[in-house]
């Protein structure tokens, strides 16, 4: 076991001007094969290496990565956690991802900073009122908590939304969940590595995959840019190329990836406690502790590889967000990019066996993914280590779009798409 | 920013136009043999490619007729643009993606 973290270790460490810390994981080489390999080292590959340890006891797992550590979008997303969604297959995934959020810190010895801190979604008109309103009813009938806040209720939780009844897209009411908030995004991906690292996962960076070994309708392991490693099983986790990999493998996903665009404010000092998601309007906004504003705007409409959107989106977002927030409209931006993302036409993501026996895929979370990150690595592992798809899963497999049984959470997806 | 060209209007931009998806899928004639698998290779799967994508743009904010494009889905480059119904041109790349 590495080092365990605490006030003692920091304490300790001070003494020695913080020069004596050891490496969070190991970076070792390839070795010629694994029992099983999982492809992405973002946070929801990393979190199935260390299920797939801790609650499975298979050790002899690598995770390759092309890039480094939670580089993709993992460290792209707006970090927010929730699990308000109005289909009972996705509000128990998402349900099951946040109970794993609530002791995730603890479960990784490692401050993931997980800040339920609410999330406020706005509704702008009768009928956003309406779908809202479906959407709580659901929720709350799933067991999750969820609330509806009248105007008067939002201008109280969040004063410096605009809830003037003059305004061009006025507020009508909002849904709140409580439960919801934010989490440090790149924390996840390294105490998930660290966590796995310690339970003998190795972890290798810059390690491209170049194609699938596949015999017999079988896999026995893939070619990378570090050579051949051979596997028994291979769990493909990646956002933004899934399809591309699908493609390596000689089948097609119902698929298509496009660049999701965010962006930071200048620092400044709190302003803002909660989460807040218009849909309509289409924004959403929270403050992160370092003070920065964090927005998220949509997807470009076009199909894209490119990791930055177009200026049109960026335009929409800052109309959408002076809207609502008439403080923030003299802000100045410190950055702003670009993350790929693969969008299902069900807004949905895929979860389970693929065409090729031994060959998992756990994609297509579109713009809505890092919220479900210790979920989706706890029923994918529970996947890959009995070769069936956990209850929770199951639903989510790519033959739903051969049965019909679309999940379509466009609703409650957030981002348009 | 993309600028694309219209075949009717000329160059235009992006803000004018309204992606509509894939091109050159074709409905079966035969639905009632399909099975639900062929079905869905129809109506869900997509090529999604890392490079050159042949797809189908609409003027709505102009002439509001259909067209298609050849789009390069890393760097964006419009290699062809297109009338409905023509086949799809072979582009030839240096990059070899």
């Amino acid at each position: 076991m590495k080092q365990h973290y605490s006030i003692f270790t920091l304490a300790r460490n001070a003494v020695s001007y913080h020069e004596k810390w050891t490496e969070a994981w190991r970076s070792p080489d390839p070795k010629p094969s694994y029992d099983v390999v999982i492809v992405g080292g973002g946070g929801h590959g990393l979190a199935t290496a260390y299920y797939l340890a801790k609650e499975h006891g298979i050790t002899n797992v690598a995770v390759i990565e092309k890039g480094w550590l939670g580089g993709g979008n993992t460290g792209r997303n707006t970090t927010i956690v929730r699990s308000n969604y109005l289909w009972d297959e996705s509000a128990h995934l998402y349900e099951h991802a946040l109970k794993l959020w609530e002791g995730l810190s603890q479960d990784l010895n490692y401050n993931v900073m997980f800040s339920q801190r609410g999330l406020l979604s706005t509704a702008h008109t009768v009928h956003d009122m309406q779908a809202l309103r479906r959407r709580v009813y659901a929720i709350q009938l799933n067991g999750i908590d969820s609330e509806i806040l009248t105007r008067e209720q939002v201008a109280e939780y969040c004063p410096i939304l605009d809830c003037s009844p003059t305004a061009r897209y006025p507020v009508f009411g909002a849904s709140l969940q409580r439960r919801g908030g934010v989490a440090r995004h790149d924390a996840v991906a390294w105490g998930y590595a660290r966590g796995a690292d310690a339970r003998g996962v190795d972890i290798i960076q810059n390690c491209e995959v170049t194609g699938f070994k596949i015999e017999n309708g079988k896999i026995t392991g893939l070619e990378t840019t570090r050579g051949s490693i051979g596997a028994k099983k291979v769990g493909v986790v990646v956002a933004g190329h899934c399809g591309v990999l699908a493609g390596m493998a000689g089948f097609r996903l119902p698929i298509e990836s496009h660049p999701l665009q965010a962006m930071v404010s200048e620092p400044i000092k709190p302003v803002l406690d909660c989460v807040v998601m218009s849909g309509q309007v289409h924004v959403y906004v929270s403050q992160s502790d370092k003070g920065e504003l964090v927005f998220g705007a949509g997807i470009d409409s076009f199909n894209s590889y490119s990791q930055y959107g177009s200026p049109p989106v960026v335009e929409n977002m800052l109309n959408a967000l002076t809207e609502l927030f008439p403080i923030f409209s003299r802000l100045r931006f410190l950055r702003q990019w670009g993350g790929i993302v693969d969008t299902c036409p069900d807004a949905s993501p895929i979860i389970g066996k693929t065409p090729v026996e031994n060959l998992f895929f756990n994609c297509g979370w579109g713009t809505g993914g890092f919220k479900a990150t210790p979920g989706s690595g706890h029923v994918f592992a529970h996947t890959i280590a009995t070769g069936e798809p956990h209850k929770l899963a199951a639903p989510f497999a790519l033959e739903r779009f051969t049965t019909g049984y679309l999940i379509d959470e466009h609703g409650a997806a957030g981002v348009a798409h | 920013m993309l600028l694309i060209p219209c075949p009717y209007c000329g160059k235009r931009d992006e803000h004018e136009f309204t992606y509509a998806r894939e091109g050159h899928i074709a409905r079966p004639t035969n639905g009632e043999q399909l099975t639900d698998a062929e079905w869905a290779q129809y109506l869900f799967m997509r090529k999604n490619p890392k490079g050159v994508h042949y797809e189908r743009w609409m003027h709505a904010k102009g002439c509001r007729r259909y067209f298609n494009v050849a789009r390069d889905t890393v760097t964006h480059e419009i290699y062809a643009v297109y009338e409905m119904g023509q086949p799809a041109p072979v582009i030839e790349r240096e990059n070899g993606r």
